[in-house]
């Protein structure tokens, strides 16, 4: 779609990013003053992508929907060369339609087969907008990386194998709330820039965005930008010092720095072209915070003895020199990356530790399994309409369809044929998905140990997650284990109402059968995972047993049958997180964790809320 | 039904992929147990393919695709739309039995390296109607899918743990028979399809199912650099790469020609190259210790070992071979043990350690 048309649509976007000659143009505002704001950064972000689509893969732009997200979205399709196409990803995309296919209307009409272009080959050479990245599943994000990947569309359905050039841009709305899972990562990984409008005004839109011939100078300019070794191993440095995993995204950075120099016309990236690199594209990814820089000092002396000694003609004090540089440019990349670092970076203290791998895999909202009746579907598979299965009306008519030539020649005296020869294999029944319910179940102990104060404590985090539950249309579960057993207060329900009168009449005080209580644990655990549901289990304990299996009293005999009942739980695979209640983290409760393969979360001083967050990490 | 003999039609006319040049094998930086594996497999195909997996933006894809420039031609039987060997021809493929002369013309041809993507139908994975025969000509031919492209070359299938569940069924089985079997309406096709499966993808988007997992030969993990001179030289290796293309690969011609002839060489050694009785008793315990089950894992470390050697250019296996390939052989086919939370990677070795113990 052209430019022209474009402000047809939106008419707005004039407004500023056409602006008049005499002022000053984006180029030269942005080199006189790097970007500050949130909003200068995100207009610089879209620039940079602009001019080079195939280095830096596209944008990610995290939060809310708004004005400033619109404004940004129109600006950068008034950079894009001129009738460059400019498509939506509609979130329920089929493959036929992403990917292309046989094009059956006029595949009939024609009598010879016809492909159908998907929306990735359209796309070429323009940018493909995906409107709410955090919604899109793996499996589709697989499909759009092998295109960015290659800038190629591998074709191979419905009988036609071809390579389609899809060369594009992707603009991702990120609107994942900070206790929401991300977009998939197959996907993240490959956008080099990420940006945040929270926190724009109304008033920061006004200010002039780059103008298209500006962004078609900087373009023609790329490729004769020149990156430096310093300058790029300091971005390699930044880049270790946040954690940054992978090379990509230094490869991002570094074409980020190149288009930044270009767009200010510069032969040779520079100090705040590097910065920009660091806040665009290293900062996001950050996933430790830097140490301060005098703690740096001794570590960098140490990596100087091992690289090679200076080249011939070359002073010690250049190489020092050099060196320094290089420091000294990291330490501007870091500088700007700490103003986007994630959030509960800096206080690492309290932010849980990152899920151990192993356990991520499933979406928290439930894993997505195979379903015949229910669900959205994925797509088609040969097979017959029974057993619930639906039939997939259009993909039988496409098998149908290459037959119909060879089944009227064998059959041409049938005078009442039917416009279709449909067969019995040509039936194809469609693919649904059903996404998995999730329970969370959470194991409390309320005997006297756990000190009643705690008790309190920990009936308001799961008074806060049932609500988050709810939210989400998960199920809780609620076993509280005192005196001498356990009990199933709370059968997995949706009621928040109900949750909360079991909570609030929950006892406390008398001994710990922590062994009971984790028996009654996992009879809930193996249940939920024999509905198909995807439990969470959620254990608030000190680790302390004193009551044994069978009701009898005696700590050795107590903490015994706890570690077992703890390695059974552990084996059914499910997710665990274990709460220490204790006022000081006890080596009980880790071993107990250890034991029933739980992510371990200490809070000797917690309150309900950052409990509930912990929590919510671990999911 | 049918009204003439169908035969197989070589797949059909289509956009040829970019012919520009890939990646050289050898500018890959770092990366050895990726790359050893992947010279394992091709020396030696037996040894049942290469799973990569580990970080992103590794280099896994493009270690695969650069494999592809590097492998030396193979013959074929000419007119064979499965690539028959023309010295071996297959007593069941039946476009040879089609072509009927026999020993018949050969030709050279490089080996397929066919990529499998995600979004890919049934009907191209292993072959369907041809679809422009059926329509203009109401004629019934089979046009051979990918599978057939793929036999006696590599398979390679990128986010391999997010391929769908139908399509990993069908892989499954012709990767355990060497054999792709297609009924439908009149249509009935056995040819041969044996290929080295490749695949690379990062678990923690969804874990792979076992049996998949199990037609993995050997399991390498790949993992970022950890130093800046070492990233820092990949960037600009790519960089350079990108470029200049043809530049760059023919600065690299002459080290991925010496990689070549290296697998040429160990392909011609590896039938001499014996395995000490003492050896192979240590990889059954090895394999025993490791708790995989049934004889894969076995027979792997056996296969791998002798790929290794013939590539190092030893004429026996040794205790050193043993020691590098039971990692990558073996992690992948450990018996899951809830109470064991250190990675598999340490497990193997523990395991190494006890059986030279």
């Amino acid at each position: 779609m052209s430019r022209r048309s474009a402000s047809v649509l939106a008419p707005h976007l004039q407004m500023g990013c056409e602006s008049e000659t005499a002022g000053p143009t984006f180029a030269r505002q942005s080199s006189a003053n790097p970007p500050t704001t949130v909003w200068t950064g995100a207009v610089a972000a879209v620039a940079l992508l602009a001019i080079d689509p195939p280095g830096l893969g596209g944008l990610r732009v995290r939060g809310a929907a708004g004005p400033a997200r619109d404004r940004l979205l129109s600006i950068f399709r008034t950079l894009l060369p001129d009738g460059a196409p400019f498509r939506k990803l509609p979130l329920g995309v089929s493959d036929g339609r992403l990917l292309g296919g046989l094009d059956l209307a006029a595949t009939l009409a024609s009598g010879r087969s016809v492909l159908e272009r998907g929306l990735l080959a359209e796309t070429d050479g323009g940018a493909l907008v995906i409107p709410s990245a955090e919604r899109i599943d793996a499996g589709l994000a697989g499909r759009l990386a092998g295109a960015i990947d290659n800038g190629v569309l591998a074709l191979q359905r419905d009988g036609f194998a071809s390579h389609l050039p899809a060369r594009f841009s992707i603009f991702a709305c990120d609107e994942a709330l900070q206790d929401e899972q991300p977009p998939p990562a197959v996907l993240t990984e490959r956008l080099g820039l990420v940006i945040s409008l929270s926190g724009v005004g109304r008033h920061d839109l006004e200010v002039a965005a780059p103008r298209p011939d500006e962004i078609a100078a900087a373009r023609a300019q790329l490729s004769s930008v020149a990156l430096d070794d310093e300058a790029l191993a300091a971005l390699g440095q930044a880049a270790i010092e946040l954690g940054v995993v992978g090379v990509r995204p230094l490869m991002f950075a570094a074409a980020a720095a190149r288009a930044s120099a270009a767009l200010a016309g510069r032969k040779k990236v520079s100090a705040e072209d590097l910065a920009l690199a660091g806040r665009l594209v290293l900062g996001p990814r950050a996933t430790q915070a830097p140490a301060r820089a005098q703690d740096r000092e001794p570590e960098h002396d140490a990596d100087q003895e091992e690289g090679p000694p200076p080249a011939d003609g070359q002073s010690h004090d250049e190489a020092a020199e050099q060196d320094g540089n290089r420091r000294e440019m990291a330490e501007t990349v870091l500088q700007a990356a700490a103003a986007v670092l994630p959030r509960g970076l800096l206080d690492a203290a309290g932010a849980p530790p990152p899920m151990s791998k192993a356990r991520s895999a499933p979406g928290r909202a439930g894993a997505a399994h195979g379903s015949k009746q229910r669900g959205r579907p994925i797509g088609s598979r040969p097979g017959a309409p029974d057993n619930g299965a639906r039939l997939d009306l259009i993909d039988t008519l496409r098998a149908a369809a290459p037959w119909q030539g060879i089944r009227r020649r064998a059959a041409p005296t049938v005078a009442t044929s039917p416009r279709v020869l449909v067969r019995r294999e040509d039936f194809r029944i469609k693919r649904l998905k059903e996404k998995r319910r999730t329970v969370t179940i959470f194991a409390v102990d309320a005997s006297g140990s756990a000190a009643l104060h705690r008790l309190a404590e920990a009936k308001g985090a799961v008074e806060l997650l049932l609500a988050q539950s709810y939210i989400r249309r998960d199920e809780v579960a609620l076993v509280a284990f005192r005196g001498s057993g356990a009990e199933i207060v709370l059968p997995p329900t949706r009621s928040l109402a109900r949750a909360r009168r079991a909570l609030t009449g929950l006892p406390g005080g008398g001994g710990t059968p922590l062994a009971s209580g984790l028996d009654a644990a996992a009879a809930l655990v193996g249940h939920a995972c024999r509905r198909g549901d995807q439990p969470t289990l959620v254990v608030l304990t000190d680790g302390a047993a004193n009551v044994a299996r069978d009701g009898a009293g005696g700590r050795k005999r107590a903490q015994d049958d706890a570690t077992a009942a703890a390695r059974a739980l552990g084996a059914l695979g499910a997710r665990a997180v274990l709460i220490d209640v204790s006022p000081r983290p006890q080596e009980r409760a880790r071993d107990l964790a250890e034991a029933m393969s739980a992510r371990y979360v200490a809070l000797p001083s917690a309150d309900a809320a950052q409990m509930a967050r912990a929590i919510g990490a671990g999911r | 039904m049918l009204d003439r003999p169908f035969r197989a039609q070589p797949a059909k006319a289509v956009v040829a992929p970019a012919a520009r040049p890939q990646f050289p094998f050898s500018a890959i930086v770092g990366q050895d147990e990726m790359k050893t594996a992947l010279l394992i497999a091709a020396v030696d195909p037996s040894v049942g393919g290469v799973l990569a997996i580990g970080d992103r933006g590794t280099g896994k894809s493009t270690a695969v695709r650069a494999l592809a420039g590097l492998l030396p031609a193979q013959k074929a039987v000419a007119g064979c739309a499965y690539g028959c060997d023309a010295g071996r021809p297959d007593p069941c493929c039946p476009s040879c039995a089609q072509l009927g002369v026999r020993p018949g013309p050969s030709v050279s041809r490089s080996v397929p390296v066919v990529d499998l993507p995600l979004g890919a139908t049934e009907d191209r994975v292993v072959g369907a109607l041809d679809l422009e025969k059926a329509l203009t000509l109401g004629e019934k031919a089979f046009e051979p899918g990918l599978l057939a492209r793929a036999n006696r070359g590599f398979l390679y299938i990128d986010e391999v743990n997010l391929l769908e569940d139908h399509l990993v069924d069908l892989l499954l089985d012709v990767a355990a028979s060497g054999e792709n079997v297609v009924e439908r309406e009149g249509l009935s096709i056995r040819h041969p399809a044996r290929f080295v499966l490749i695949g690379s993808g990062n678990p923690e988007e969804g874990e792979l199912r076992p049996q998949l997992l199990d037609r993995f030969g050997l399991c390498v993990e790949v993992r970022t650099p950890a130093d800046v001179k070492t990233r820092v030289e990949v960037v600009k290796r790519r960089d350079a790469f990108e470029r200049d293309r043809d530049g760059f690969c023919a600065y690299w011609a002459t080290e991925d020609a010496k990689v070549r002839r290296r697998i040429e060489r160990a392909r011609k050694r590896i039938d001499a190259i014996a395995t000490p009785e003492s050896l192979l008793e240590t990889i059954a315990r090895l394999c025993l210790a490791v708790g995989s089950d049934g004889l894969r894992g076995e027979l792997t470390v056996m296969r791998a070992t002798r790929a290794l050697a013939a590539l190092s250019g030893a004429m026996v296996v040794t205790e050193a071979h043993i020691r590098q390939i039971a990692a990558p052989a073996l992690r992948h086919r450990l018996r899951r043990n809830p109470l064991d939370d250190s990675g598999s990677t340490s497990r193997v070795e523990r395991a190494v350690a006890e059986a030279f113990g």
